[in-house]
């Protein structure tokens, strides 16, 4: 397994294992009537994940993200390229006894119930009885279905379904687990209890890969996050280092401030909002922030606040991937 | 316990574990299906019409009903094959339960030969239900000999052995096929498969060595049904109705036959759903 550098500690760089290898994966579709027109739906990605991350996979619909977890899980052939899980091959089958996968969308069988369902699953895994109805017993009450462990599937609302497959991919206690979009669809309430059952995940070390395009839920729960475009990787590393890349303003916050010194601030800032009688400044220079607070509390404004404004990810996803928008047909 | 993180390797003793638990589950899927239970209601009802028919031939009773349930017992069970067969796969593709399925260490093989031995199991529970119901309308209708009731099974028998490869074929196609288009060749084949001794006969007497090598070509390529339903030149539920013994060895040389052909055509679907990339 390659090793690979995660970032800066205080003894210089971490160095972690890599759990994940992926090296120039390629993926073309054959589209058109006789399947004579490729189109590239994966472009030279190379990628590692380090052990015990929770690693976001971003990119607008089309991006390649699915595209790429089907060729981790092998249900596509790669048109060049590699990639390793656990230090084996993707068409390892004896591999995916250490793995968990989630598919998009979800659907299980609709006419078992989900005993049934982690059962028959368990089964696959070569889990036998009596350990594998305490396994299901106890995996039901984790995802919170105990309840309705007896009803069929077919009744299940989109959120049961999804926590029923989270369910059937952690029932071999893998050491890295595959979500693809595990929060779409999902209501508030369900997006929490998904985002209950990943960090519960990742506090007992396991690795876990997820897709996303939910923005919020990427930056509460990842270490790093890789970006893709058009079938390209457009950035990776940890949220932060990506983050920092982009312009930075700040943000002024004033009470107090007289009508005439606000006219004379406003031609010092680049944009000035009043919410609450409070005015809201934005400078995008540290020289305009020096002169602003200078004026301000030499005018017996009060400071509230003046805080540097970072880009949120969904600033940078919409600046840099915002024009891939085409890229949409190609999934 | 041997299931915790890491400390799993191979183990091959897991395989039959594996298949007999697809198996499992494709038998529970076609039991919780109600058209299966339609076709079933139907050929039922179709046997124990035969008692009223078997009023009008007098004295005949009997034969009409093992004539008549034996028939039904053909022609449902090749709907049943062909229905259950053509959309199992398909429907696992359609409906991406293959995703999460094949994400977990199961090889492709392991998937298809499970799916087939669940439809095989399928097969045979319905084939004993029909085949108790013609046992029950002899039974209702008195004045049979036990001798007669054990006649039945050789020709229960070949009817399972032709749906075994009916629903073979239905499976082949169902790996890249949809369901309308694989029940359309599977029945093409089927009829073909029936008349399959007059391309022999055409071969011989065609001018043409080419369309003759073509024809022959054909007749050992395509699967021979008329093996399961006719012996020396004689319909075998005619014969069963009028009592005539049947060879051992015949029906050794056309078990042979069709698990031979069963085994070619499941390995087909092996290799077709092997190279597939499911998008």
């Amino acid at each position: 397994m390659a090793q690979v550098f995660v970032g800066s500690g205080s003894s210089g760089l971490v160095e972690r294992m890599s759990i994940i290898e992926i090296r120039n994966l390629t993926k073309d579709f054959r589209v058109g009537f006789w399947k004579n027109r490729p189109v590239r739906a994966l472009d030279d990605l190379c990628l590692d994940v380090p052990k015990g991350d929770v690693f976001g996979f971003l990119g607008p619909n089309g991006a390649g993200k699915t595209t790429t977890l089907k060729l981790l899980m092998n249900l596509l052939r790669a048109t060049s390229g590699s990639a390793h899980i656990l230090g084996e091959p993707v068409e390892s089958v004896s591999m995916r006894r250490r793995i968990g996968y989630l598919p998009e969308n979800p659907y299980f069988y609709d006419y078992l119930t989900p005993d049934e369902l982690l059962t028959y699953v368990g089964r696959l895994f070569g889990i036998r009885q009596p350990a594998l109805g305490k396994k299901v017993r106890s995996l039901l009450d984790r995802v919170g279905l105990a309840e309705a462990r007896r009803l069929q599937l077919r009744k299940f609302s989109k959120g049961m379904v999804q926590r029923i497959g989270i369910a059937q991919a952690i029932i071999n206690d893998p050491e890295v687990v595959f979500l693809d979009e595990p929060m779409s669809g999902l209501d508030p309430l369900g997006r929490r209890e998904v985002r209950e059952v990943i960090v519960s995940l990742k506090d007992q070390g396991v690795t876990v890969f997820f897709s996303s395009h939910i923005l919020p839920d990427v930056e509460a729960l990842c270490d790093r996050v890789a970006i893709l475009r058009k079938g390209r990787l457009q950035a990776v590393g940890a949220l932060e280092e990506i983050l920092r890349m982009k312009i930075e303003a700040h943000e002024i916050i004033l009470a107090h401030v007289k009508p005439e010194d606000a006219n004379r601030l406003r031609s010092m800032c680049d944009a000035l909002t009043t919410i609450g009688g409070r005015l809201h400044l934005r400078a995008s220079s540290s020289r305009q922030v020096q002169l602003i607070l200078a004026h301000a509390l030499a005018n017996d404004a009060e400071l509230i606040s003046a805080n540097p404004v970072r880009p949120s990810l969904e600033d940078y996803f919409l600046h840099e991937v915002g024009s891939g928008r085409d890229g949409a047909s190609r999934q | 316990m041997k299931w915790g993180p890491g400390g799993m390797g191979h183990r091959g003793s897991d395989v039959p574990m594996r298949i007999l638990a697809i198996a499992r589950n494709t038998f529970r899927e076609n039991i919780r299906d109600k058209i299966l239970y339609n076709l079933i209601l139907f050929a039922l009802i179709m046997i124990l019409s035969s008692i009223a028919l078997g009023q009008l031939t007098l004295g005949l009773e009997s034969k009409m009903i093992i004539d008549l349930g034996l028939t039904s017992v053909s022609v449902f069970g090749t709907l049943i094959a062909i229905f259950i067969g053509i959309s199992l796969v398909y429907k696992e593709m359609e409906k991406r339960t293959v995703y999460a399925l094949l994400a977990k260490p199961v090889h492709r093989w392991e998937f298809i030969v499970g799916k087939y031995l669940g439809l095989l199991f399928t097969l045979l529970v319905n084939l004993a239900i029909m085949t108790i119901g013609i046992a029950l309308t002899l039974l209702y209708q008195g004045g049979t000999e036990p001798g007669t009731y054990v006649r039945l099974l050789p020709v229960v028998y070949l009817i399972y052995l032709s749906l075994a490869l009916t629903t073979a074929l239905a499976l082949v196609f169902s790996t890249f096929s949809t369901p309308a288009l694989s029940a359309l060749f599977t029945l093409f084949l089927w009829i073909i498969g029936h008349f399959n001794a007059d391309l022999l006969q055409f071969a011989t007497l065609t001018r043409s060595a080419t369309i003759g090598w073509v024809a022959k070509s054909l007749y050992y390529v395509l699967p021979n049904f008329s093996n399961f339903t006719t012996l020396d030149s004689r319909n075998i539920i005619q014969g069963a109705a009028h009592a005539l013994p049947m060879d051992a060895g015949v029906i050794l040389w056309i078990t042979a036959y069709g698990l031979l052909y069963c085994g070619g055509l499941v390995a087909v679907a092996i290799l077709v759903f092997s190279r597939r990339d499911f998008k």
